[in-house]
């Protein structure tokens, strides 16, 4: 008995050894007739994907119910609390004006959840719809779109948020616009590679064939059938915004203080580095652990698609 | 089943076989647990023997020659059983003991030319690079054996071929490639696994061809892999049958052709159109002639089709000057290599391009000039059937989402209507009324051609171009569908627009033929004329190079596939 070990020899084409260059059989050669099986899959556990999803859930919460969390303001300092380090009382300690950090920091979640979520549907539905006109349109419209999507792609994404900002004004919404102006191109380019491939698919033409119209076929086939990866995609740009937020934030192009926005709260901590490091470390930290969590999921999510 | 080798060499003491394989099983392993897809067959090989492996797809075909070279994909396995090559049990050895005899003493043709060569290598290194791997031969020497070996296949310019890049060469100029890396080290086995499936038909005669002599020059055995029966019983000496992983018969070809065992060899025999020349349908135009004379529902004049690349650049010209001429009621068949315009054909009478220049009048629609709302009438009239059923439906749709669709494309039908149409279109196309729920990845390849078809039925149209509409498909599926066309024409009175490379389906279930070569019709007439008494020099080579000639023999089992049918 004996297991061919043959996992990495497919396809090889650079082997020198011909045989090695045939494609994989189907995992089973079709059983015709028979129709597949629902498959029952097998539950494996991934402590990772576990913990990803607790940590997203927590923040969730955080954004959604704050009051369950602590019972201290966000904004209002304790007198005579200033700059207190980590106890039972302040968990995370105090700032310089005597307010509880983990209480900022359970209220940050609703400011930096939130414009996360703003910027990727401003990314998702320019960029999609982008995408689908160029790529089902094609010709010379594809040519402008695509162009300028390359225009957009060559500014660093840092100097184009920061010109959006200062064109449109500081603020947590203008923030979330600016960030989200920044994944429009990624999102039109991803989309319009997924629709050039399905349009050409012979079921597209099939259903021009039986007298479907432009927006009909376009909204019943292709679509849905570029969306796929998108799905991924979007769940992966919203680790990356939360990200570009935070920096927005700390750089002071963010939400105004006293809004307890993550990045600002690190911005906010690193004047008393020396003495009170936690102040810069713990939000810090939080927005690793969220950022690092949505990309476990849509690798998750990513994986389940194939 | 015990399976006789009688007959192999009649009278002469038996040479020990290259390759001999006993009990052998495999099994794939998938959600569901171990599945067996190879059930203990037993067969060999001997020195100079070509041994075809026929079967349909799942039949365990492709396992059994990928577990001879140890290249079974990694959920596959090997059970059990005896693999001896020269003797040698090499069952069970590691990977890199088998690189030892890969490309050596055993060697494989693969199937698909266009996917085999490392693209960004030149034709020369790589047929230099396996005298290298194995220590033959190195530098100039190799480089030079290289260019000896490329001549050897029949590569014209083999000096120059062997400093070009794949994509170069034609597809057939491809596999000539690989059977040279194949043959390079005179192995004493080759497997060839479909080795002519993706290619033309009369490129297919010419590599089968060139293997046949090169076994004849070298001695060496060759397994051949092949779903086509008319093939196997061309070049092979002897037929191994395979079904669901069990061999059905195994012996000398001319035996098995002639008197089959097993029933499930009579049906195969029965349904390859390639061995069975004589065995022609009623043709459907006796039925049409009784409509007036001149009842022309296709008349295409003089098309001319160019796709250049815009601007000042000439283009190509795909088509040109094709005319043809399809009765009301009948079969047409295009016919034509790869490049040779069928498909911009019937593209352009299904209106998806404009033509460059000439007439296409479907049913009485001039398609020169149609405005946009006369376009979508048109397609109430004219559905197309695809190839490959696997890329034609939407995934992710449910059958009956597949089947209604046309549907809404035109003037509103009530719901509940529309499912009594799309059932009772699914019951024409005889599938059971339960795949109406399932989504495309449920069914087989046979039945997804049904749902294509019922998809194209369901507008009632009067014209269905199928283009290369059997050919993805098992041969017993493939007879089906055939049947299930003859049926639905001579009940709903279709015209068929059939494209195919296939000469054999054509003959069996067209009226008229119109042979393309180069954009150009070269002849075009009634089938049995065509068939009979080819005009052009082009139509004499595609008709010789259709498998199964070398056993006429359908006369002597006539009676026995025929009575089996009807």
């Amino acid at each position: 008995m004996t297991i061919l070990d043959t996992a990495e020899r497919h396809r090889n084409i650079d082997s020198p050894n011909p045989l090695d260059w045939i494609s994989p059989a189907p995992a089973a050669e079709e059983a015709v007739g028979a129709p597949a099986k629902v498959r029952a899959k097998p539950i494996l556990i991934q402590p990772g994907l576990v913990l990803a999803y607790i940590i997203l859930a927590v923040a969730l919460l955080w954004a959604v119910a704050p009051g369950l969390f602590t019972s201290y303001d966000p904004v209002q300092g304790l007198p005579g609390q200033q700059l207190k380090a980590p106890s039972a009382l302040h968990f995370l300690g105090t700032d310089a004006l005597g307010r509880d950090l983990y209480t900022r920091l359970v209220y940050g979640a609703l400011h930096s959840l939130s414009g996360a979520v703003a910027a990727v549907a401003i990314g998702l539905l320019v960029g999609t719809a982008l995408g689908v006109i160029a790529g089902s349109v094609g010709g010379w419209i594809d040519e402008v779109i695509m162009r300028l999507v390359d225009v957009l792609l060559s500014i660093p994404v840092l100097l184009l948020s920061l010109s959006i900002i200062i064109l449109l004004g500081f603020g947590t919404v203008n923030a979330a616009i600016a960030v989200g102006f920044t994944s429009i191109a990624s999102f039109a380019r991803l989309v319009r590679s997924e629709v050039v491939s399905v349009r050409r698919s012979e079921y597209v033409e099939a259903a021009f064939g039986s007298g479907g119209t432009f927006f009909k076929v376009l909204w019943r086939h292709v679509l849905p059938n570029s969306l796929t990866s998108v799905i991924a995609f979007t769940a992966l740009q919203v680790g990356s915004a939360i990200l570009q937020l935070s920096t927005l934030g700390f750089l002071g192009y963010g939400a105004p203080p006293p809004t307890p926005e993550w990045g600002l709260l690190i911005a906010e901590g690193r004047n008393y580095i020396a003495t009170a490091w936690w102040l810069t470390a713990a939000p810090g930290v939080v927005v690793v652990l969220v950022v690092l969590a949505v990309n476990r999921v849509s690798q998750a999510i990513g994986r389940a698609q194939q | 089943m015990t399976v006789s080798l009688g007959g192999r060499l009649e009278g002469s003491v038996l040479p020990s076989p290259v390759l001999d394989i006993s009990g052998l099983r495999i099994s794939y392993l998938d959600q569901n647990g171990p599945r067996t897809a190879v059930h203990g067959i037993d067969f060999s090989v001997f020195p100079g023997e070509v041994v075809a492996l026929v079967g349909e797809s799942g039949s365990g075909k492709s396992s059994t020659a990928q577990a001879i070279i140890g290249l079974l994909p990694e959920n596959g396995r090997l059970e059990s059983g005896n693999i001896r090559l020269n003797r040698l049990e090499i069952a069970g050895w590691s990977q890199k003991r088998l690189d030892g005899i890969r490309g050596s003493v055993i060697s494989l043709v693969p199937q698909d030319p266009g996917n085999s060569l490392n693209p960004v290598r030149t034709i020369g290194k790589q047929v230099a690079e396996i005298l290298v791997i194995h220590g033959k031969a190195s530098g100039a020497a190799a480089d030079a054996r290289a260019i000896e070996l490329l001549e050897r296949v029949g590569l014209n310019q083999p000096a120059l071929r062997a400093k070009q890049y794949p994509h170069e060469l034609s597809g057939g100029m491809k596999q000539r490639v690989l059977i040279a890396i194949a043959i390079a080290l005179k192995p004493s086995l080759i497997i060839a696994d479909e080795p002519t499936s993706a290619l033309d038909v009369t490129v297919q005669k010419h590599i089968l061809d060139l293997i046949d002599e090169l076994r004849r020059e070298f001695g060496t055995a060759v397994l051949l892999v092949t779903h086509d029966l008319g093939v196997a019983a061309d070049r092979a000496d002897r037929l191994i049958v395979l079904k669901q992983g069990r061999i059905q018969e195994q012996g000398p070809t001319t035996n098995i052709l002639t008197n089959p065992q097993s029933a499930y060899t009579h049906r195969l025999l029965a349904d390859a159109p390639s061995l069975n020349v004589r065995q022609r349908r009623v043709a459907a135009v006796a039925k049409a002639e009784h409509g007036k004379a001149g009842d022309d529902i296709i008349v295409v004049e003089g098309l001319v089709q160019d796709f250049g690349r815009g601007g000042k650049d000439k283009g190509l010209r795909a088509l040109d000057n094709v005319s043809f001429r399809v009765r009301r009621g009948t079969t047409h068949a295009l016919v034509g290599e790869s490049g040779s315009g069928k498909t911009t054909t019937i593209r352009s009478v299904a209106a998806f391009q404009k033509p460059t220049a000439g007439k296409v009048i479907v049913d009485g629609l001039d398609l020169s000039a149609p405005p946009r709302e006369t376009l979508r009438l048109l397609r109430k009239k004219i559905q197309l059937v695809y190839q490959n059923p696997f890329g034609s439906l939407d995934p992710r749709q449910t059958i009956a989402g597949i089947v209604e669709e046309p549907l809404l494309n035109f003037e509103p039908i009530a719901r509940a209507k529309r499912a009594e149409i799309v059932a009772s279109t699914i019951e024409k196309v005889g599938l059971p009324l339960d795949v109406l729920q399932r989504r495309p990845h449920a069914l087989s390849g046979g039945q997804r051609q049904r749902v294509a078809i019922a998809r194209a039925l369901v507008l009632n149209p009067q014209i269905l171009i199928l283009d290369e509409a059997v050919s993805a498909l098992d041969v017993t599926v493939q007879a089906q569908i055939l049947s299930l066309l003859d049926t639905l024409q001579r009940d709903l009175g279709l015209t068929y627009l059939f494209v195919s490379h296939d000469l054999a389906v054509v003959r069996q279930i067209s009226d008229t033929v119109s042979v393309l070569n180069g954009g150009k019709i070269v002849e075009s007439g009634v089938v049995e004329d065509v068939f009979e008494h080819p005009q052009s020099a082009y139509t004499r080579e595609l008709i010789d190079a259709i498998p199964g000639k070398k056993h006429p023999l359908h006369a002597s089992r006539s009676t026995l596939t025929n009575s089996g049918n009807i």
